[in-house]
C-alpha cells in the first residue's frame, strides 16, 4: 500500500528524484519549475541524497553538464520551463543523438512574447523534433508516476526523456497523491549500468563525432528506430508499474470511448476538465468520449487510429499554435496518422486553446462537443483551424 | 622535477598522428604538449569545443584521441567538462571509481573568448577541478577566418577585410587572461611555444595538478589565417614574445609572476611583418597603424610589469 500525501506537482517530482537518488543534477531556475531544483537542493544540502548538484549559470549549461555527466557514466537530471527549454534546445538534439538517457522535468509554460509565466504547451511542442521521449501528465499523481517510470524507459532505448506537466495548474496546485515506498522505487528503477562511458578505466570512449554524409543518416535512422522501439517499452514499464501500484499506464488513455460518436484528443491537465465535461454530457445522453495522449514522443499513431476510427467527429486540442495558417502540431499528426491508416470517415477539427494560461472551463469543452455534434449531424466541417475562448 | 625536453618527448603521445590539422598549425602542438604533462599513470577525459581541432581529430569512425574524449557543441565545452568532472566526484563518492582522473578542455578563441565565454565563466566560478586550455589563433578559423574578440587591432580577416575605408579590425584584442584572473581561480597562465617548450610544459603541469579550476591561454598561430609559411610557426611565436605582444606570465593564487622578460624588447614590426594579415599596415601612409599598435603593446607591457612587481 502506498503512502498518502498532499503535494504540488513540483514537490512530487522533487520527491521522486529524491527517492531515485540520481548521481548528478544540473539546473537553473525558471518559473514555474524553479521549485524542483529548490526542493532538491535542500535534499542535497541536508544529506538526504548522494547527488552532486551543479548550480549552473544557464539552462544551456544545465543540459551541457547533464550531457557531460551522463556520458561519463552517471544518471543526470534537470528541470526547466518555457524559455529555459528553448535555451536548451540545441543541447537537446545533442543529448538525443549521443543516445544519453537524461531525464528532464518540464513544468510547461508559454513562450515570450508577450512575456507570460502561465501554462500552455508551446515550450514542449517547440522541442518535439529534438529526439526526446515526451510523457505528459494530467495530474500531480501522473507527474510523479511518470517520473518513476522515466529512467526505465529512457535507459532501455538509449534516449533522453522529458516528463512534462502543466505549469502552475499541476506544478503548484496541491493534490492528494499516493507515493510509492522508497525500497519499491529503488527496486523498480534499478541501477544505471551503461555499456560504454567516459570514466571507464578499461576502455576509453569518444563521444560527439563529426559525421560526414556517409554516416550521418545511419545514425539518425538508429535514433528513429529507438523511438519506435520505445512504444513497447512504455507499455511494458507502464504495466509493470501498474502491477506494483494499481495504476497502469499506456501511450494513450481512452475515457468513455466505447460507443462514442464525438471525441476530443487532448494532452495534460485540461484532460481532467474535459473528463468532467464528458461526464456531464453523458448524463444528458450524449455519446461523447475523450482520448488523452500520455506519450507524445513516440507518437501513438496506431492507438489513436484504433480509438478514433468509429467516431463521427473529433476535435484535436492544441495548447500551442504552429503558426502555419493551418493547424496546431497535434492536429497535424493525428490527421497524418488517420490518413496513413486509410481512415477517412471521422471529420476532424482543430482547436487552439488555453494559450498563456487562458482558463479552460467545463463549458469551454462542452462548447467544443456542441460543435462536434453539429458537424456529426450535418457532415459540414466548416473551418478546421479554430481558436477557443478568444476575443476576436 | 626539472624539466627535460628529451624525457618529455619520450612520453607516449596522447593525441595520435594522422589527424587532419594543417601543417604549421599551432593547435595540435598545444594539445600534444599539454597532454604530455599528464603523469603517465593518470587517466584523463578531454573535452573539445567545436573547432578545426574537433572536426579534424574526431571524424567518424576515427579518433586521434587516446583518452576518453567528448565534443558537445561550440559554446559549451567548459560546462560539458564540468558535468564530466562532477560525474567523477559523484562516482567516487559512491565508491564506483578508485583511479585518478584529470579533466582538460580545449577550445579555440571563438569558443572561449566569445560564444563559450559564459559557459567558461560559469565553470571557473563554480570551482570545478579542471583545466581549460584556449588555443588562441585570433579568429574563427574553422569557418574561414572571421574576426573574434581575440583578433588583434587592424588584422585583416574575412569579416574585417582591410578595405579602402576601413583598414581591418577596428577594435583591440580582448584581454581574456586577465579576465580569467579576475575570476579568482587558483591558477591562470599565458604561454606559447618557445625554445625547448619548457614554459608551456611547466605551466600545463601546474595547471593540471593545481586543485580547482585553472586556465591556460596558449597563442597557437594559424598558417592560413595569419598567412605565414608553415615552417615559420616557431619564429612567429618567438617574435610575439620578444616584442611583448604576447607576454609569458602566470598568476598563482592572484599573484602575478612574469615568466620571461626580453633582454632586448623588439619593435612590433618584427612580429607584424611575418604575417600576411598585417601586410596592409606596411603600405605607405599606414605608418600610424604600426605606431598605434606599438603604443598599445608598450602600455600593456608596462601595466603587466607593474602587476608583477606587486
Amino acid at each position: 500500500m502506498g503512502i498518502r500525501e498532499r503535494l504540488s506537482g513540483n514537490e512530487a517530482i522533487a520527491y521522486a528524484m529524491k527517492q531515485i537518488n540520481p548521481d548528478v543534477m544540473g539546473a537553473f531556475p525558471i518559473t514555474p519549475s524553479t521549485e524542483i531544483p529548490q526542493y532538491f537542493s535542500a535534499y542535497v544540502d541536508n544529506g538526504e541524497v548522494d547527488t552532486e548538484f551543479i548550480a549552473v549559470e544557464s539552462e544551456h549549461s544545465a543540459m551541457s553538464t547533464c550531457i557531460g555527466a551522463e556520458a561519463a557514466g552517471c544518471r543526470a537530471i534537470s528541470a526547466t520551463s518555457s524559455c529555459g527549454l528553448c535555451y536548451m534546445t540545441e543541447m537537446l538534439y545533442v543529448a538525443a543523438s549521443d543516445r544519453l538517457p537524461i531525464t528532464l522535468a518540464v513544468s510547461c509554460r508559454a513562450l515570450s512574447g508577450p512575456i507570460n509565466i502561465n501554462n500552455d504547451h508551446s515550450d514542449a511542442m517547440g522541442v518535439r523534433d529534438t529526439g526526446w521521449l515526451m510523457l505528459f501528465a494530467e495530474t500531480n499523481q501522473e507527474a510523479y508516476d511518470n517520473y518513476l517510470q522515466a529512467m526505465r524507459i529512457g535507459e532501455a532505448v538509449g534516449l533522453p526523456i522529458m516528463i512534462c506537466q502543466d505549469g502552475f495548474i499541476t506544478s503548484h496546485a496541491i493534490e492528494n497523491i499516493e507515493l510509492v515506498e522508497d525500497e519499491k522505487v529503488k527496486a523498480f528503477v534499478g541501477e544505471y549500468r551503461p555499456k560504454h562511458y567516459l570514466l571507464n578505466k578499461d576502455e576509453p570512449m569518444a563521444v560527439g563525432a563529426y559525421a560526414t554524409p556517409v554516416y550521418y543518416m545511419e545514425s539518425k535512422r538508429q535514433q528513429a528506430q529507438a523511438m519506435m522501439d520505445a512504444k513497447e517499452v512504455i507499455r511494458k514499464v507502464g504495466a509493470e508499474f501498474g502491477a506494483m501500484t494499481g495504476r497502469t499506464y499506456g501511450l494513450i488513455e481512452e475515457y468513455r470511448m466505447e460507443d462514442a460518436e464525438e471525441a476530443i484528443v487532448i494532452i495534460g491537465s485540461s484532460a481532467g476538465t474535459a473528463k468532467e465535461a464528458v461526464n456531464q454530457l453523458r448524463q444528458g445522453g450524449k455519446k461523447v468520449g475523450l482520448i488523452k495522449v500520455r506519450s507524445f514522443r513516440p507518437f501513438p499513431a496506431e492507438e489513436l487510429c484504433a480509438a478514433l476510427k468509429h467516431v463521427k467527429a473529433f476535435a484535436v486540442m492544441d495548447k500551442d499554435d504552429s503558426f502555419n495558417a493551418h493547424c496546431g502540431p497535434m492536429y497535424a499528426e493525428v490527421c497524418a496518422a488517420l490518413y496513413a491508416a486509410g481512415i477517412s470517415g471521422p471529420k476532424g477539427i482543430n482547436y487552439i486553446y488555453g494559450l498563456g494560461g487562458r482558463d479552460v472551463r467545463v463549458e469551454s469543452i462542452q462548447h467544443v462537443f456542441a460543435e462536434l455534434e453539429q458537424i456529426a449531424s450535418t457532415g459540414d466541417v466548416g473551418e478546421t483551424y479554430r481558436y477557443l475562448d478568444v476575443r476576436e | 622535477m626539472n624539466y627535460n625536453l628529451k624525457e618529455n618527448l619520450m612520453r607516449e603521445e596522447r593525441l595520435s598522428g594522422g589527424h587532419r590539422m594543417c601543417a604549421g598549425c599551432g593547435s595540435p602542438i598545444a594539445i600534444r604538449t599539454v597532454l604530455r604533462q599528464l603523469e603517465p599513470g593518470d587517466k584523463a577525459v578531454v573535452t573539445g569545443a567545436t573547432s578545426c581541432m574537433e572536426v579534424s581529430t574526431f571524424m567518424y569512425p576515427y579518433t586521434a584521441w587516446k583518452d576518453s574524449f567528448i565534443h558537445n557543441a561550440f559554446e559549451n565545452a567548459a560546462a560539458t567538462c564540468s558535468g564530466v568532472e562532477t560525474a567523477y566526484k559523484a562516482l567516487k563518492k559512491r565508491g564506483k571509481i578508485d583511479e585518478t582522473w584529470k579533466f582538460i578542455t580545449f577550445g579555440g578563441d571563438g569558443g572561449t573568448y566569445d560564444i563559450g565565454f559564459q559557459s567558461l565563466s560559469g565553470a571557473m566560478e563554480r570551482g570545478h577541478d579542471m583545466v581549460y586550455v584556449c588555443y588562441d589563433n585570433e579568429a574563427y578559423m574553422n569557418t574561414g577566418i572571421q574576426r573574434s574578440s581575440s583578433t588583434p587591432h587592424f588584422a585583416d580577416t574575412t569579416t574585417t577585410p582591410a578595405g579602402t575605408v576601413i583598414p581591418g579590425k577596428l577594435q583591440k584584442k580582448k584581454d581574456l587572461t586577465k579576465i580569467m584572473v579576475a575570476h579568482g581561480v587558483p591558477y591562470v597562465a599565458q604561454t606559447t611555444f618557445i625554445g625547448n617548450f619548457k614554459d608551456i610544459s611547466e605551466k600545463a603541469h601546474r595547471a593540471i595538478y593545481t586543485p580547482g579550476p585553472a586556465f591556460l591561454n596558449v597563442m597557437a598561430p594559424c598558417p592560413r589565417g595569419w598567412r605565414y609559411p608553415s615552417e615559420k610557426l616557431m619564429e612567429i611565436t618567438k617574435m610575439a614574445v620578444e616584442t611583448c605582444i604576447w607576454p609569458l606570465y602566470e598568476v598563482v593564487e592572484g599573484k602575478y609572476i612574469l615568466s620571461y622578460e626580453p633582454k632586448d624588447k623588439r619593435p612590433v614590426e618584427e612580429y607584424l611583418k611575418l604575417q600576411g594579415r598585417f601586410a596592409h599596415m606596411f603600405k605607405p601612409g599606414n605608418e600610424w597603424m604600426i605606431e598605434q599598435v606599438q603604443q598599445e603593446v608598450d602600455r600593456n607591457w608596462e601595466a603587466l610589469l607593474k602587476l608583477c612587481e606587486l
